[in-house]
């Protein structure tokens, strides 16, 4: 597969249309013996003989080009302009569990500003003893923390309430990023002015034209929410809301407002646009519920998927995939190759913590036969991920967000898969 | 509540503890607010009026502004264009398979409308709008729900009377009482089901977006992506080449006034008609060409009169639209800087093919 092979491989969508058989082939065989001493070992390459580019050449690092389709990606049809839209992380292509910030998705409401450090400005008000200004310098002098959590749009797989609509984990479940914050408590800011006995909420706003705004309990306001400045030990991307964001950790993303720039402490939710006609669920009888802000527990099958079929014969194959819980930490989760008849525990790579993504593997052994693949978390609230049938069951079909059914993917006996619904 | 009094509880131990960090010691960091930077961002409006200044406007004068300002994304009768957000109809469909969830169907305060109207619209031109402006908007999207009639005047003295249709549709979310089946700890290993069926398929709709460019070198329709890279580096280089006669410092000031207007417009390579017209070339064009973009009465009229882009044209269109072509669906106050309409068109000019 490597690019300087002096036949092409095939490509990713010549092995899904057809060219899989040959290919599949060639490669069962690498199992047995080489048919021939490998050029790639025989012959001194070029890498081998010449040097390489010397400290430098890229004074901020992108990935190699052999992995320019590891990228976010937007689903055009979704929404009228790139400037009020989402993009998908490519989880299919990832592995462990911290997203890299270039791939991670985006969603804006009125396209990513540029706002410098200089010009950041974060006001506390509302029922607060003293109003104050903070600047980008003055957060950095209150005493910091760094956690990891995921943050995950509440309408990840809202495409699929209806029936399977989006062929790849990217665009089903990618509305989901993970990442190790650095800030202050949301709590040392509203200390220092002064939180009033009759504030029990906080309305939080961004400097962007948007101004997108929830209403937060005072309760979260006080516990875990983190006003973050850098992400995965480097500055916040533009499109991440640099130079300062809100981490409300386990809640769904929309309230994780980017640009901060002022905290409102109030007796009452704002009912702000955000939440009231959009991120409120409506159920089958038409009535709607709000304020659904904990994300439920939710797992799905990386790989292999539709972005990444199998590519080898029968024998070893790695399932892997990712699980969360926005009410606490990931304690099991269980895989299926037969549509949810049967179920094995997954190995977790790491125990799950608090609100983050955890990821899981199932080390199987592939008798080359169609599988229908499904992962089903658990978390340490006792919940299990629901399938599709029951949430629907609860919810009927128009709820758009909060869709956290177990996900199937038909994988084929050539590798390829599909994203289907089952019985 | 409960956890939150014993985190208060907790910090109290804490700070009587002169060796644990003092969290809630103030730390005598940040400065007071002033009264006018509060009111300059305190802009929220919460259901029971709080925050809505002092104000009316009419039915009337809204429908004038919606047009002016609105109905380029929403249509003349807040019936929403292309995927732009739909403002009005939908009565009665919120149970239906497909609801239409507007301002009249669904939306429980109307505290939300003019909150959401003030402060983050028009579109790409937010924060323009007046008081008097947003009540009347307002009142227009209240009429085209059928909600008041044509002689209504929405003001901040009548605004509690208005009776929102869903105002009664919502409830707390319910979760841990509908859904405490999913709550089950230890659910089923073996024997779940008797059979299984694929009873759906996503391959069926195909509505998912096409491959990229994979390691492999490929993409669906056969081209390299090296190769369909190095096209782009190309146009990129000509592009360069072209304004190289312009003043550099000039393109890159007009390049950040372009922000203006790139909520509607694309220019460079790969630029799509949007709300409105690509303007690859638009420097010396004829006006009204663009290819598969449907413009105003007015902008057909000038176009079969021969109105050129030229610089001048298009200054002085873009110092003020409205009064330069009234008619035109470019809903845009205009630049009020001379420098910046000169470095507007420079960085246009850096587009010519």
């Amino acid at each position: 597969m490597s690019e300087s092979s002096p036949k092409k491989a095939p490509s990713r969508r010549q092995f899904l249309t057809g060219a899989a058989a040959a290919g599949a082939g060639a490669v069962a065989a690498g199992a047995a013996r080489a048919a021939g001493p490998d050029p790639l070992i025989t012959d001194v390459q070029d890498w081998a003989r010449a040097t390489g580019e010397g400290v430098d050449a890229t004074p901020y690092g992108l990935p190699i080009e052999f992995e320019s389709d590891v990228v976010r990606r937007n689903v055009e049809w979704l929404t009228a302009d790139t400037i009020s839209s989402i993009n998908f992380t490519p989880i299919h292509a990832l592995d462990g569990t911290i997203t890299p910030q270039g791939c991670a998705f985006e969603r804006h409401h009125s396209g990513a500003i540029e706002l410098r450090k200089d010009d950041y400005r974060l006001m506390i008000n509302g029922l607060v003893d003293t109003p104050l200004v903070f600047t980008y310098g003055d957060l950095e002098r209150f005493p910091r923390e760094n956690r990891v959590y995921f943050c995950e749009c509440a309408a990840n797989t809202g495409m699929e309430w209806a029936g399977a609509q989006l062929n790849g984990a990217q665009f089903t479940h990618g509305m989901i990023h993970n990442m190790e914050y650095s800030g202050v408590p949301l709590r040392s800011l509203l200390q220092e002015a002064g939180v009033k006995p009759e504030g029990k909420w906080v309305y939080v706003e961004g400097a962007d034209a948007s101004s997108n705004g929830r209403s937060i309990p005072l309760e979260k306001a006080m516990d875990d929410v983190m006003v973050a400045f850098k992400a995965n030990g480097e500055a916040l991307r533009k499109e991440h809301g640099y130079p300062v964001r809100l981490v409300v950790p386990g809640w769904e993303g929309n309230m994780w407002v980017k640009w901060l720039r002022r905290v409102e402490v109030m007796e009452g939710p704002v009912e702000s646009r955000e939440e009231t006609s959009k991120y409120t669920d409506t159920l089958a009888n038409g009535t709607s519920r709000k304020w659904t802000w904990v994300m439920d527990a939710k797992s799905v099958v990386t790989s292999p998927s539709p972005q990444a079929p199998i590519r080898h014969g029968p024998g070893p194959l790695v399932i892997t995939g990712l699980a969360w819980s926005g009410r606490g930490a990931i304690t099991g989760v269980d895989v299926s190759v037969d549509g949810g008849i049967t179920w094995m525990p997954a190995r977790l790579a790491a125990p799950g913590t608090d609100k983050a993504l955890t990821r899981f593997y199932l080390d199987h052994n592939w008798d080359g036969s169609e599988m229908l693949l499904q992962s089903r978390a658990k978390d340490s609230t006792g919940y299990v991920q629901p399938t599709k049938a029951q949430l629907r069951e609860v919810r009927g079909e128009n709820s758009i967000y909060h869709n956290n059914c177990v996900q199937t993917w038909w994988v084929k006996e050539n590798g390829e898969a599909e994203n289907v619904e089952v019985s | 509540m409960s956890k939150f009094l014993n985190l208060l509880a907790g910090i109290a131990l804490v700070s009587t503890c002169a060796a644990a960090p003092a969290m809630a010691e103030k730390l005598g960091l940040g400065r007071a607010a002033l009264p006018e930077e509060i009111a300059a961002w305190d802009l929220d409006v919460s259901p029971d009026g709080t925050g809505l200044p002092a104000g009316s406007g009419s039915v009337e004068d809204g429908e004038m502004l919606f047009a002016e300002h609105c109905a380029i994304c929403h249509g003349d009768f807040a019936e929403g264009v292309d995927n732009w957000p739909k403002l009005a109809g939908g009565k009665g469909t919120l149970a239906d398979k497909d609801p239409l969830k507007t301002v009249g169907s669904y939306w429980p305060y109307l505290s939300t409308a003019w909150d959401y109207v003030n402060r983050s619209m028009p579109f790409g031109n937010a924060q323009t709008l007046s008081a008097d402006d947003t009540y009347a908007i307002v009142a227009y999207i209240l009429y085209s729900n059928d909600l008041v009639e044509d002689d209504f005047v929405l003001s901040d003295e009548n605004f509690l009377d208005v009776e929102m249709p869903n105002a009664g549709g919502f409830i707390v979310d319910d979760r841990e009482a509908t859904e405490a089946h999913f709550w089950t700890s230890e659910p089923c290993m073996e024997d779940c089901k008797d059979t299984v069926e694929i009873t759906m398929r996503a391959a069926v709709l195909d509505v998912t977006p096409e491959e990229i460019g994979t390691e492999a070198g490929q993409d669906q329709n056969g081209h390299s992506a090296a190769a369909s890279h190095g096209e782009a580096r190309v146009e990129e280089a000509k592009a360069v080449e072209a304004s190289a006669a312009l003043d550099a410092e000039l393109v890159s000031a007009g390049e950040k006034v372009f922000k203006k207007c790139k909520a509607c417009h694309q220019v460079g390579d790969g630029a799509k008609n949007k709300t409105g017209p690509t303007l690859n070339g638009i420097v010396g064009a004829s006006a009204g060409q663009v290819d598969g973009f449907k413009y105003s009465k007015v902008m057909q009229a000038a176009a079969s009169d021969g109105l050129v882009w030229s610089e001048d044209e298009l200054a002085a269109f873009l110092a003020k639209p409205k009064d330069y072509m009234n008619g035109t669906k470019m809903s845009f106050a205009g630049l009020k800087k001379d420098e910046d309409v000169h470095a507007v068109i420079a960085y246009l000019m850096s587009f010519q093919q």
